[in-house]
């Protein structure tokens, strides 16, 4: 024991004397965990609230029945389920409005309802209450705040419909509110009609199948086809979590290179403490314990970052997927016990990774080699040539996710082994070019630049591929964005051609309204959209959820509406009634191309349109059918008929607008003009990169940390190559002039290299990652301009991070020089 | 006075199935009834109007027991019962309607007590009762009959490990409690409006986890129903209901008060459906040894002694484990009793 | 002569603090084994004091690593006390060279992280063998007492090696290893240490095995003995 503590503290005090070494260790280290951990924590946060929504009342643990053709059904299907011994519970959802926000309303049946253990339905005393009269409507606790109102209120969600009484139930998603079935129906208007049957037993085996109870009328949809949300904002966050391996994968490349200096440099103690009697043993475990320290020590700091960069991100985040996805987050950070333990096991796995390669060298070399420290160059002198092998690996893996792998996550993949093996490779090119440097230089001064250049490479390597991982990256991301953000402004541009849109709040207040409308001699057209959602089964067994809107034939569509690509009579034949346009995402996912035909499920029977146009909608993750408006209509009874597009000259907009909500107050649920719709939608694009772009950032700034932590703990070790040069008669300016050329060169040259590897990540996820994570692909552009800022970057960050060392070594006192001489024996 | 009355609770048990902070006495049952009807005496039952459903009052139930065998001798017990409970006397239609169902269903073995349940809301078909022809129904369960006398009829009950369709025949006509079925339960004027047809023949066919077997027995139905049927102070009970070798039927009960000595009551129908009530200083009941069942202490035998009858004699259930593992659990199991007189019945026990 | 000289011998070998018999050593070379050691008989009494002298590259320090367990050798054995050192595992080895043993080499330097102190207190640390008034004690006759809370990088060569003497001594070791503890420094500088060296070493009763090139040193040890062709002769 004895022996271990002196031993510990014997290691460790090499870091009182070198604390920017053990700077750069504990940085590396902390950022990594920073990054991760705050992604971890962004996306825990995204999925509880998922979870909640789905799982709320334990909804979405249990199979359902659905309307075969999607919309709602006959109660009596309910009960004639019932009556044949199917364990059933009727459920009803809908949208309500309070405020000026839409709100899910779920209305469930309590004494049906499955019995699950998140099952958070009331009981006794408050069963009664929410079976009323006057019934109780149950709410988030965070809901009812940002509804500003209190438990018992009684808000008006429509001119004739209040809903009951508010309750708070805890772990209840935001933004739904839940009542009985009866209140739902009542609210939602739907007398009679059920929109879902949760099967709370599985039937038994004699009971009579669902086919002879009720027909066709509803089909089974299992338990995990359920969480809508999650499936369609996987795409979002596994882009976040692929950004915060990359941060993390970063970081570990600076805790790796300081790692390794340090162990390099505390061979002569490690070598006195073995020559003096300290086991191989004690060694082992203090050195693992050390680790385990730092790890911990920096884990939590990182724990601190994270949930710093967690909370900063989002309000951003959550903006884009409720933008996105109508996903509702909870806007309070929740961190989870499970959040804590993954972040420090990133940091202790992390430590071990980056410390592993090190310690295994140590504490395998004899004693008396130790005390060599050539054969410590010895092992490292097949580097290149191994770092070589590695990245060929990793390139040949590269290659392999993307000829053999599918999803998203071989295109990640795919990326993965790209920026590894690009990273790995880096010292290659940049050997191979101090090398003719050296062979094409004249004075002796420049030889030995070169020369010393050269060997110093293995030592800054790591920075440098850190520094290349995060410039290619920038690279990459910054065309991705900027070429979606062209992309999405222009087809904004070209999408929203009416200059007003609004939504009634009602079918009442629609024909209303209409009629008004209709009297105004300044409304060039009132265009009716409605609305419908089915599930088109894409393989046996599985389906995708489409929204199909209807609208009328009219010029604002057929010669401004974008299409990607049409027949030439495309908007004809909708009018016709046959046949729909398709979504680019949904297009891709059911492979359909124009000309394929497609049977949509409706209430009256499955309706069989030919694709005679496919449009981008960079707007939903959703999948979209347009047809015509009537077509839709006559199919589906129970459509939605709130959305209508307004044309008139804009000038006149505003003035329709304070017209229509003077009129009407309240029966004109939401309305917008042109120029305000395209500002929600820009701004939603905004928040959405605003995650990526932050990222982006912060990791260029941890590359920045690797080169400054590995230049500083360098610089100490130079003094002895640089103390002959100067006894020689170079000044201390021109030496660190010479050291400032050095690092701008690697810099530099690094730059150079990641702008192929750079463009050749956008292409990758434009490609292939956004068409697999969105379903849409994007056109590749190329900006010049940004490499440009890539490079003033990359040698900025490298100026930057040389300057300390740099004025250290121009300022160096003469004695540390001398002492070189001194003490060599 | 009223014995039967400790039954209704299982409904309220079943409805509000945690502890109700506001309830008094044993799961509410000692709630003030306000706005609904009260049992009246001299009031007259009219049949086959009262065998359906009185929303009017707050609980009511339709229970029947019946005592079993099957072709090789092996015993068998089954329990059908549907329990109604009225949020409020008057309401709406549909899923505005006050009314709320659960029924239990169990079978039991000397080695198995199976036991299933389910609840529904009033107003939307999912349960109901009808007086003519009588028919009490709850998902695919079911209890109908034909004459006024209840007899001619079926009762069936489906659940994932055993389902039964017993067909039901009486020639005795009902047994109507107290007086004329007002059955007083205590000075305060809890009561409640009760009769039974205790003497059923029974033959059906009953499946345990899918094997099927022809049985036949004895059944005992009751029907109750009243607003306030408890006072606050009554915990629980143990209720008997005997099929006498002899012919004779006989019901006891006691009501266990936390304040006062227990309540005794009961009634004894003839073979040929005279029915004489029953004092507390005329029955005995004694539990003779204690079991654990579903973590609780029971009396599983019981010494029965009724001086008037001259009866006394021991009961032992034909499976201790008899127990409804429902929201609030209780015992509710076929039993054989030896003595003075033998005989099969049941035995329910609650608030233990 | 043969008569009084060999139960003497024996005494000696029976009483000796280290045994060394027969120890040979080769060094894997770019042409082939390079033999260094070739059957080394040595033994050394308790508080003994012995000069081993040789040409550079005739393997004095080879044979000084081996004796402290830092390296294997191919035959022969060693014994220190009773134990055999060649047959030890390393956690046996380590806690020899903790407890029984002092080091002083030449390339074996101070931790530079430590303050002169704490490299003085570092191996009697280690053993479990702290004495705080010896240590003081050493620091005081080595003239280190007003140095303790420097660095090593702040003491001149001399004033090292003297820390590298006390560190060594401070856990009261039996035997001390000694590889040219002088020959960097000059020869007052030297003198001086090597005076502090023996004197030490006898207050603390331990044995001195000291590798040196001046003959002059040598004759102040207790005996000397010369490795040639890769034997010792005396
Ligand atoms: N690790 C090694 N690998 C190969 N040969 C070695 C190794 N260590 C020592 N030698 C060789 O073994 C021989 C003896 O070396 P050693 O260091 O023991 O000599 P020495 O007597 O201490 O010399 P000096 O007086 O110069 O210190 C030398 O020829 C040396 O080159
Ligand atoms: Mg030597």
């Amino acid at each position: 024991m004895k022996q271990f503590f002196y031993t510990l503290t014997t290691l460790t005090s090499h870091w009182r004397r070198r604390p920017g070494q053990f700077a750069a260790l504990f940085v590396g280290l902390a950022v990594a965990t920073a990054l991760w951990s705050g992604v971890a924590a962004l996306n825990d946060q995204a999925r509880r609230s998922y979870d909640r929504a789905a799982g709320a009342l334990g909804l979405g643990g249990s199979p359902s029945l659905v309307a075969a053709s999607g919309g709602f059904f006959a109660q009596d299907a309910f009960i004639a389920l019932r009556r044949a011994g199917w364990k059933v519970s009727p459920i009803l959802e809908g949208t309500i409005r309070l405020g000026d926000k839409s709100y899910r309303l779920l209305g469930v049946e309590p004494l049906t309802l499955p019995k699950i253990s998140s099952n958070k339905m009331p009981e006794g005393d408050d069963l009664n209450d929410f079976l009323g009269p006057p019934g109780r409507a149950l709410i988030a606790p965070q809901t009812l705040r940002a509804l500003g109102l209190t438990e018992g209120a009684t808000p008006t969600i429509s001119e004739a419909d209040r809903l009951p009484p508010l309750a708070i139930a805890r772990d209840l998603a935001p933004g739904m509110v839940v009542v009985d079935i009866g209140a739902a129906q009542r609210l939602l208007h739907r007398p009679g009609r059920l929109s879902r049957l949760l099967l709370a037993e599985e039937p038994t085996a004699d009971a009579p199948t669902l086919e002879s109870v009720i027909g066709e009328t509803l089909r089974r949809v299992e338990a995990d086809e359920a969480p809508e949300l999650a499936k369609l904002t996987e795409s979002f966050h596994l882009n976040l979590t692929a950004f915060g391996l990359l941060a993390y994968v970063v970081g570990l490349f600076i805790a790796h290179a300081s790692f390794g200096l340090a162990f390099e440099q505390r061979l002569p103690i490690i070598r006195t403490l073995r020559a003096i009697g300290a086991s191989l043993r004690a060694l082992s475990l203090a050195l693992v314990a050390e680790l385990t320290l730092l790890a911990l020590l920096a884990g939590a700091a990182g724990m601190a970052g994270g949930y710093l960069i967690a909370a900063a991100l989002l309000p951003n985040m959550a903006a884009s997927l409720e933008g996105l996805y109508g996903a509702e987050l909870d806007g309070a950070l929740g961190l989870a016990p499970s959040w804590w333990l993954s972040g420090i096991g990133m940091a202790l796995i992390g430590a071990a990774i980056a410390a592993a390669s090190g310690l295994v060298k140590t504490l395998r070399l004899p004693v008396l080699a130790i005390a060599q420290p050539f054969a410590w160059r010895e092992a490292q002198r097949h580097w290149l040539y191994r770092q070589a092998a590695l990245a060929v690996l990793a390139l040949m893996g590269a290659a392999a996710a993307l000829l053999f792998g599918e999803g998203m996550e071989a295109g990640f993949a795919s990326m993965a082994g790209l920026l590894l093996g690009a990273a790995l490779a880096l010292p290659l090119p940049l050997a191979a070019m101090l090398r003719l440097g050296e062979r094409r230089a004249r004075g002796p001064l420049a030889k030995w630049f070169f020369a010393d250049a050269l060997q110093q490479l293995p030592g800054l390597s790591l920075a440098l591929m850190a520094l290349l991982l995060a410039l290619s990256t920038n690279i990459g991301v910054g065309s991705m964005v900027e070429g979606f953000r062209r992309t999405f402004t222009q087809w904004l541009d070209e999408r929203l051609v009416a200059e007003i849109y609004f939504e009634a709040a009602s079918d009442k207040d629609a024909q209303r309204i209409t009629a008004w409308l209709s009297h105004r001699e300044d409304v060039a057209a009132v265009l009716p959209l409605c609305k419908a959602k089915t599930a088109i089964r894409s393989t046996p067994g599985s389906s995708w959820p489409v929204e199909i809107v209807g609208a009328p034939p009219h010029e604002t569509f057929s010669a401004h509406f974008p299409l990607l690509e049409a027949h030439a009579d495309a908007w004809n034949s909708i009018a016709r009634g046959d046949s729909a346009l398709i979504s680019e995402q949904h297009a891709r996912r059911l492979r359909l191309a124009l000309g394929s035909t497609l049977e949509i499920p409706t209430p009256t029977g499955d309706w069989r349109v030919e694709i005679v146009g496919i449009y981008p909608d960079y707007g939903a993750a959703k999948g979209q059918l347009r047809v015509d408006h009537d077509a839709l209509s006559s199919r589906w009874p129970d459509a939605r008929r709130l959305d209508y597009m307004l044309r008139a000259r804009s000038e006149t907009a505003p003035e329709i607008m304070l017209a229509l909500q003077a009129e009407f107050g309240a029966g004109v649920a939401r309305i917008i003009d042109q120029a305000a719709l395209k500002q929600r939608s820009t701004d939603i694009f905004e928040r959405t990169f605003a995650v990526t772009a932050a990222l982006d950032a912060l990791t260029l700034v941890v590359s920045a940390i690797a080169l400054f932590a590995s230049l500083t703990t360098l610089a100490a070790a130079r003094v002895p190559q640089l103390a002959p040069l100067w006894a020689a008669g170079v000044s201390r300016r021109s030496l660190a002039l010479l050291e400032l050329a050095r690092v701008t060169l690697f810099a530099g040259a690094t730059a150079l290299v990641s702008v192929p590897l750079g463009l050749a990540l956008a292409y990758d996820l434009v490609a292939i990652v956004n068409v697999r994570a969105f379903g849409w692909r994007l056109p590749f552009h190329i900006f010049p301009s940004q490499w440009l800022e890539v490079f003033a970057l990359a040698l900025l960050t490298a100026a930057l991070a040389a300057l300390l060392p740099i004025r250290r070594l121009a300022r160096i006192a003469p004695a540390s020089l001398l002492a070189v001489f001194a003490n060599e024996r | 006075m009223n014995a039967e009355t400790p039954r209704a609770l299982l409904l309220a048990l079943a409805l509000l199935s945690t502890a109700p902070a506001r309830a008094a006495g044993f799961a509410g049952l000692g709630d003030e009834a306000q706005g609904f009807a009260e049992p009246q005496p001299g009031h007259t039952l009219v049949f086959p109007r009262d065998h359906g459903a009185h929303p009017e009052f707050r609980i009511e139930w339709w229970y029947l027991t019946a005592n079993l065998t099957d072709e090789t001798g092996k015993a068998y017990g089954a329990q059908w019962t549907l329990f109604r409970h009225a949020r409020a006397p008057h309401g709406g239609e549909g899923w505005d309607s006050p009314q709320a169902f659960v029924a239990h269903a169990a079978v039991t073995t000397d080695a198995l007590h199976l036991f299933a349940e389910t609840r529904a809301r009033g107003g939307v078909g999912q349960a109901g009762v009808t007086a003519a022809p009588f028919r009490a129904f709850i998902d695919n369960w079911s209890f109908s009959a034909t004459e006024p006398n209840l007899s001619g009829g079926t009762i069936s009950a489906i659940a994932p490990r055993f389902r039964y369709t017993l067909a039901l025949t009486a020639e005795e006509p009902l047994a109507l409690h107290g007086e004329a079925g007002f059955s007083r339960k205590s000075e305060s004027g809890q009561a409640s409006y009760y009769y039974s047809q205790p003497f059923f023949s029974v033959e059906g066919a009953l499946a345990i986890d899918g094997a099927e077997r022809k049985v036949k027995g004895r059944a005992w139905m009751d029907h109750e129903w009243s607003s306030r049927p408890l006072s606050a102070d009554q915990k629980g009970w143990d209720w008997f209901s005997l099929h006498l070798d002899s012919g004779g039927e006989l019901m006891l009960f006691r009501l266990r008060s936390d304040k006062t000595l227990p309540f005794l009551s009961g009634s004894f129908i003839t073979a040929d459906g005279a029915t004489r009530m029953l004092t507390r200083d005329d029955i005995f009941l004694e539990p003779l040894e204690q079991g654990l069942v579903a973590g609780r202490l029971l009396p599983l035998r019981w010494r029965v002694r009724v001086a008037s009858l001259h009866l006394d004699i021991e009961t032992k259930p034909l499976n201790s484990q008899s127990f409804m593992g429902v929201g609030i659990g209780y015992f509710e199991g076929p039993i054989s009793f030896a003595g003075a007189q033998s005989g099969v019945g049941y035995l329910e026990m609650t608030g233990y | 002569m043969s008569v009084i000289s060999a139960p003497a011998r024996d005494a000696a070998v029976e009483g000796a603090l280290l045994r060394v018999t027969g120890l040979s050593k080769s060094y894997l070379g770019p042409q082939g084994p390079l033999p260094v050691l070739r059957g080394v008989d040595l033994t050394l009494g308790a508080g003994e004091s012995l000069a081993l002298m040789g040409e550079s590259g005739s393997g004095k320090s080879t044979l000084l690593h081996l004796v402290a367990g830092l390296d294997h050798a191919d035959g022969g054995a060693i014994h220190i006390d009773d134990a055999e050192v060649t047959k030890l595992d390393d956690e046996g080895r380590a806690a020899l060279r903790r407890k029984t043993l002092g080091v002083v080499f030449q390339q074996f330097n101070l931790v530079p992280s430590l303050t002169v102190g704490d490299n003085l207190s570092l191996q009697a640390r280690l053993a479990g063998r702290y004495d705080r008034d010896w240590r003081d004690a050493l620091a005081e006759r080595l003239g280190l007492s007003a140095l303790l809370d420097r660095y090593p990088e702040q003491l001149s060569g001399g004033q090292q090696q003297r820390v590298a003497v006390g560190r060594a001594l401070a856990p009261r070791p039996r035997l001390l290893l000694a590889d040219e503890p002088t020959g960097n420094l000059d020869e007052a500088t030297g003198d001086a240490v090597l005076n502090l060296l023996l004197e030490l070493s006898a207050t603390a009763g331990a044995a001195v095995l000291m590798v040196t090139h001046s003959a002059r040193l040598a004759a102040r040890l207790d005996r000397r003995a010369t490795l040639a062709g890769g034997r010792l002769a005396p």
